[in-house]
This record gives C-alpha cells, structure tokens and sequence, in this order.
C-alpha cells in the first residue's frame, strides 16, 4: 500500500466507521478512487472489498472511474439554471473542448452538473475538486478554462472566485446580536439536564428540518432510553434545493450552533456530538475547526466542560460525500457510521437505537441554535414568539425572482406575501416552499402563513415570475429525486426514474393526456409504499404544478391520444452523424 | 408464550409477540406477495410488493409487528393494483425476457406476476446495458434480471459468511458487484454448495449446465400457482 493512503488509514485509526471519511481523503491522492486503492482500503479495515466498492458507488463525490485533475461541477438547480447555468456550462464544454459528463482524453478535465450546492442566492455555482465557485458568468468561465488549461493548482486562483457571501437581509432573535460566548451554556449547566429538557418543552420548539417533531420529546427519549453512550448529531446535510440557511448559520453563528450542540449533550447525557456537514460545504471544514479548537481553548468543549466535573463532550465533524438522501436522519447515521446513505427500518428510531445502535438525537442545526437561546433566555421568552403552535422564528433561504436573494428570519405566522414584498418580488407567479419535497403554491395562496400549522417548511423559499416557465421548474425537480434516489426500494428507485422519463417525454411533444394520469398513479404508489420520506414526497412537485398550472403542461401535449415515446426518426440521428448525411433520404419523416 | 390475534382480510391469524404481519401471516398458511422476504433472513423491506394497509396505514407487512386486535388487509383491489404496477417497474427497469430465460416456471417475479394478474409491462423498457458475468467454471451471473432484492446479499455474508456480493451504485444505477478486484466472479471464493447460491428468487444466479434438467411445463410454478405453493411451504 502506498504510504500517504497508510498515514490516512492510520490516523483515522483504522475505523470501519470512518469509511466514508477514508475515502473522501483517498481520494484527494489521485483525483479518483483505483480499484486497487479500494482494495487495499479493504483490507487495512478488515471489510469486504465489495463493501467498500459499494459505499464508493453510492456516494455522487467519490469517482471510481478516472474523472480528470479538475473535476468541474455545475449546480443544477431550477435557481442555477435560471441565471443562466445550462448555457455557461455549454459555453465550458465548448471551451475545454469536452463533453458533459466525460472526461477529456487528455485525463485532465470534466465538467458535470450536480444537485443543488446550497448557492441558490449567488448563482450560478460550480463546484472544482469539491470546491465552491459562486457568481459564474461568460468572464468567469473563460478565466476558469485558462486556469484549468494552465493546469494552474487550485490553491492559486484567484481568492475572489471562492468568496461565498451570507446575505443575510432580516435579522430575528437567531440571527441578531449573539449571546457571550458560553452563557448559553452556562445556563443549561447551573439548570440541570433535565431541568433544561423542560425549559425547551415549555418553549414549544419544534424540528427546523421541517417535519416539526416537538425537540424535547427527541430530547427526553434519548435521555430515557438505556444505554450508556449517547449522542448529539447535528444534521447539516442541507440537501434540499433552494436551501441554503444552514451554511450561513455555520459560517457566521457557528458558535450558538455548537452551544446549542453542547446543551443537548449535557441535556440527554452524551459525551460526543458529531456534525454532518454535506460535502458541498467542505469550504467551512477549517473555519468550523478553528471554531471548534477555540472552543476547546475557552473549556467550553473537552474535559470538564465550563469546569463540570462530571461533563465531558467534544464534537468532531464528519463530511458528506455528495447524496441528498442522507439527510433522512437514519441514512444520516449509516453515512455517519461509513455505509451506503440507506435508510434504516423504522421502528426502531435513534433515539433508542442510532448512531452505532446507541441513543442518538439528530437535530438540524436551526433548532440547536434555537436551543442554546432557549437555554438562555428560557422557554416562556421563546414561546411568547410566533404563533401558538409553531414558536420563535424560521429562517428562510430566498431565491429565485427577487431583488434581494437571501437570508430571512421571521417569527413563525408570517405571511408568503410579507415575505414576497420585503424581498422585492412583485410578479411572482408561484412560491416553491421547502423545496421539491415541499408545496409549490399560486398567488391565490400567497396570503397563507409559515408555519407548522399551515404551511411548514426546513426553509427553501424559491420565487418564480410570472414569464417561468412552472413546467420545466418540475422536470428539474423529476430530474433531482430520479438522480437522488438511494436505490434501496422499487417504488423510488424505478419510480422516480419513470416519472423524469415521462416528464421529457412530455418535453419532447410527445406527451398526451395518458401521461398526466400517470402522474396522479406513480403518485399514489410512491406515496404509499416508499421506503423513506424522498419517495413519500418525489411527486409532489409534479401533483401540485399539475394541479395548480395544468396549462403549462397541456400545451405541450402533442395530441389527445396515445403517442409513444419512442421517436424511429430522431433515433437515425446518429447514423446520419456518422455518415455525414442530413438530405431527405437520411429522414423517416419530411424535415422541418 | 402468549398468543394474541390480528385480522387479516377479515380472518383471525395468530401471532406470538414479535413476529411480523408477514412471519404471522405465512405460518398461518396466508400468502401476502413478496419477492425481497425469505423466512430464512432478517426482514429487508425494498420490494415493497407486502405493503399491507395495517388499521387504515400503508405499512410493509415484512417489517411491521404484528399488533393484538389491529385490522390488517392486503387482498384488496386498492393494494393488488399498486403491486402490479410496482412489478412492472421492476420488469421495465431490467431485461427480463422469460420466453427464453432458463428461470421461466421457478421464477418468483414470474410466478408473482402471473398471480397478480399483471398482462403487461406498461412502462416504457429502460434497456439497461448489463453485462452477464460467465468467468466462473460453475456458476453464471445474468444481472440483466436482477430485482436487487439483496437476497444472495444477505445469504452469502450471514449463512455463508463470504461476502461473495453487495450493492454498489445508488438509484436507478444500483446493481449487484462481487467481491473481487478484477469484478469477476471467479475471482471469489463462491462455491456451488453456498445458500447463496439458491436464493436468488429471479435468474440472475444460475448454475452452469443445468438449465433445462427440469422442462418447462414441469416447473414449480407451472404445477401450482405461488400463492399456492408457499402455502404449502411454509
């Protein structure tokens, strides 16, 4: 084995639960992952090769077939796409002389698409070896064609191409002036666990990741369930298109994050906290470490924390590799513990049986840092904000068709409306909240409130003008949950690749009103029989933009009856390229 | 130990605490579809094809506990339909071509299919291109119809304890890969004799030069219909 690949085995100590943080580090070696890499992985690890080829294959960030020493990315998000991303990409294609998704001849370059790299406020993005570019345009590209073609290293571009803005616009209590540093802390030490758990029970908080499970009865289960270790896992798999909240809370409020990290530890009992940080954030890796050291140096994390004698916790993060399904809180831990991102059978849930089969609580980083300020200010400070059920504020990702794209905190209860107004979108045609797994609603529903009771949602907040176009918002969509999909059921893993079909055929103008009932019937089958949430809601997108703006997808429709999908004609394509022929006789049908 | 009932499509079925609908459901000699359930391994839950409605809730009858008193239904024309198009998509999603494969008659997606009524694939075919894998002397690997139901998975790592296969690739790009650098079976310690080698409920894992000892016509399925036979099986 070669000696860099040893030295990282090595200081992950061997640990087969460290696979999928092994492999992200191999591959740095050689820009991809060799068979025989994998094989001696395997065996430093004592797993089955076919194991370790299996978790590499899930994973859309580890390349198991060589991929070029610039690995380019772009974001294909509908936010992405609609400034301008398909034809940038075309325009890096053409440059570098590569096709998408291949790599050029020379070993030196790729140029893919991606799902949505959490950018949606600063497209379009691209990600370079796992590295963030915001603002792509004409200009950029062209300097990132020269680079690549110079085989310039990527520590020497320039600095301005990483430089990822936060934006915050409307600041509430998450987002406002920051508590000193361990006070949080401090008070849910002086409190007492359980003490705490109440605070947090009488402050009405509910999950940020959207679903809403009231926190301190996740909170109090773990600290019930028998065990002697437990765990914190903050969920930062922000996956979701159109959401991107999570990495501005990470990279500028990081420490109430950690605080809150801290508190739920103290709160159930745990001694180790670990963050799932999505592999299109790795640029926050050193700044989360330093945070992380700081707060070692400050006694807020380590032995003894805050002088606790009988407290002990740290946090150490673990990096995605590029699979939107991990952030589904038990393909979260599989991932957390070096598998394939599935997710598990539930019941059992991991608050009794998690991370390692020990008690788990899986927050997502919003409600952590609700949680430190709870624990600071107390519950019935929280609770006296937003509305009865859904208390204190949500913070929104915007983007899409507005003036001011960003970051906003409201007290839950406010309106869709509100929102369109502050951030300067007057002719919004349709809102997509909470993402493609969320709702997608028309202005005659604009009036309608975030929050659990009405409209819930883990922050997306994607604005579309009246001159887009809703279908193609929900072919990208199809194309996201097909693409996402972790494999593990038929109804998802063949479903959702159906739908996409269908939803090109469509595109094609070849759909016909068999195709929309479809729709409705692969709807009804994921919603019923998935495994998972992914597949319970990959329909959703098409089920409301068909329900809500039918015109979009009728007039695409060739005719009203039965039309294959299957085109004789435009399937000679390639025998005419390859003989050079385009004359009448190379066609089925008359051209034009 | 205590016994307790369940209906399930109207008829009381017996059930010990911690057995599933289905266990509950076979060994009261009741067939609920299934292709990824094996009484022999830990319950996996990706056919879907066992998705019960359990009081009113869509549940997978192979990993939900059975429930003293609770009302269970799964011969139901709601729930036979939604299987028929889950078989379809697992037919259109590989290539399964039965007139001419050697599993015809003693395939359980066949023999579901016929059973379930299923008269089409109604989905357009996907074509996938995949390769068989013919580099072992004894034994033929045809992943054109894999249902990847994990069975040789489960088989060959907790009964044989070989880890001879696994799944690699996510979504609709997830298929079956052995365990061996080269991606050749006959670079794994497989052997004839291994309950991996019998668990494969489609034609994917075949032995060489057997095929047609039994003719079609006289094929497990041919003889009885699945619903049947697994009655009498279990």
């Amino acid at each position: 084995m070669r000696a860099d690949l040893q030295a990282i085995i090595e200081r992950y100590g061997r640990n087969q639960h460290a696979l999928v943080q092994i492999l992200r580090e191999a591959q740095d070696l050689e820009g991809w992952l060799p068979p025989a890499m994998l094989t001696d992985v395997a065996k430093a690890l004592g797993l089955p090769r076919a194991q370790v080829e299996g978790v590499a294959g899930f994973y859309s960030f580890f390349y198991t077939n060589p991929a070029g020493r610039f690995r380019i990315l772009w974001s294909d998000n509908i936010t992405d796409r609609m400034l301008g991303a398909p034809a940038l990409m075309d325009q890096m294609c053409r440059s570098l002389w590569v096709e998408p998704g291949k790599t050029s001849e020379d070993g030196l370059v790729s140029v893919d698409t991606t799902s949505c790299t959490g950018m949606c406020d600063q497209g379009p993005a691209i990600l370079v070896n796992g590295w963030a570019v915001t603002r792509m345009t004409s200009a950029r590209v062209e300097q990132i064609v020269a680079l690549v073609r110079d085989r310039v290293p990527l520590e020497r571009w320039p600095g301005e191409f990483f430089l990822v803005a936060d934006h915050i616009r409307r600041e509430g209590l998450l987002l406002g002036d920051q508590p000193e540093h361990g006070s949080a802390l401090r008070s849910a030490l002086d409190r007492g666990g359980q003490a705490t758990i109440d605070e947090v029970k009488r402050a009405g908080l509910r999950g940020r990741g959207g679903a809403g499970f009231p926190t301190a009865l996740k909170w109090q289960s773990c600290r019930d369930a028998p065990g002697d270790e437990r765990y914190v896992v903050c969920n930062a798999d922000e996956g979701e298109p159109g959401t991107f909240k999570d990495r501005v809370l990470l990279s500028a409020y990081a420490d109430l994050v950690f605080e809150g990290m801290t508190v739920a530890g103290h709160a159930i009992g745990a001694r180790r906290g670990l963050l799932y940080l999505r592999g299109e954030y790795r640029y926050l890796l050193a700044h989360l470490q330093s945070v992380l050291d700081r707060r070692r140096t400050h006694g807020f994390l380590g032995p003894s924390v805050h002088g606790v004698e009988e407290f002990d916790f740290d946090i150490e993060i673990h990096l995605g590799a590029g699979a939107y399904v991990c952030g589904e809180e038990s393909a979260l831990i599989e991932s957390l513990e070096g598998k394939r991102g599935t997710p598990r059978i539930r019941p059992p849930f991991p608050v009794t049986n998690g991370y390692l089969g020990r008690p788990t609580v899986v927050n997502n980083v919003e409600t952590l840092a609700a949680a430190a300020l709870v624990a600071l200010r107390g519950g019935e400070w929280y609770a006296g904000i937003g509305t009865r059920k859904s208390t204190g504020t949500k913070v929104l990702s915007v983007s899409g068709d507005c003036e001011r794209p960003g970051i906003y905190e409201y007290p839950f209860g406010v309106t869709v409306r509100e929102v369109l107004d502050e951030c300067g979108a007057q002719h919004a045609q349709a809102v997509q909240i909470s993402g493609p797994s969320g709702v997608c609603l028309e202005p005659g529903e604009f009036g309608r409130r975030i929050a659990f009771e009405d409209v819930p949602t883990a922050g997306a907040f994607m604005v579309f003008d009246r001159g887009r176009d809703l279908f193609e918002v929900a072919r990208n969509f199809a194309h996201f949950f097909a693409h996402e999909s972790c494999g593990f059921c038929t109804p998802c893993r063949v479903g959702t690749s159906a739908l996409a079909r269908m939803m090109d055929k469509i595109a094609d103008g070849h759909g016909s009103p068999y195709e929309l009932n479809e729709i409705f019937k692969l709807n009804r089958v994921l919603q019923s029989s998935s495994h998972c949430g992914l597949g319970h809601t990959a329909c959703n997108p098409l089920f409301d933009t068909l329900n809500k703006f039918r015109p979009a997808y009728e007039r695409r429709l060739r005719s009203l009856d039965f039309e294959p999908a299957f085109d004789l004609d435009a399937s000679l394509a390639r025998a005419r390229q390859m003989t050079g022929r385009d004359d009448p006789g190379a066609h089925l049908e008359p051209v034009g | 130990m205590e016994t307790h009932e369940f209906s399930l499509d109207g008829e009381e079925v017996g059930f010990s605490e911690g057995q599933t609908v289905m266990d509950a459901a076979l060994a009261a000699g009741r067939w609920i579809p299934h292709l990824c359930h094996h009484p022999d391994f830990a319950p996996h839950g990706s056919c879907r094809l066992c998705v019960v409605k359990v009081n009113g809730h869509f549940a997978p009858a192979c990993t939900t506990c059975a429930q003293a008193e609770s009302v269970v239904e799964s011969n139901t024309a709601e729930l036979n339909d939604k299987r028929r198009t889950l078989l379809q998509l697992l037919f259109v999603e590989g290539n399964h071509f039965c007139p001419s494969c050697e599993k015809s008659g003693n395939c359980t997606l066949q023999a579901t299919a016929y059973e379930l009524g299923m008269l089409s694939p109604h989905f357009d075919h996907f074509f996938p291109d995949r390769p068989v894998d013919a580099s072992h002397p004894d034994i033929l690997l045809d992943f054109n119809r894999c249902i990847l139901c994990e069975l040789c998975v489960r088989a060959s790592r907790d009964v044989d304890g070989k880890n001879v296969f696994a799944i690699a690739g996510r979504g609709i790009r997830s298929h079956l890969v052995v365990n061996a650098e080269s991606g050749r079976l006959a670079d794994t310690d497989i052997a004839l004799a291994d309950r991996a080698m019998n668990v494969c409920p489609v034609g994917v894992i075949l032995p060489k030069r057997r095929g047609f000892a039994v003719p079609i016509g006289r094929r497990i399925y041919d003889i009885k219909a699945i619903s049947v036979q697994r009655r009498e099986r279990d």
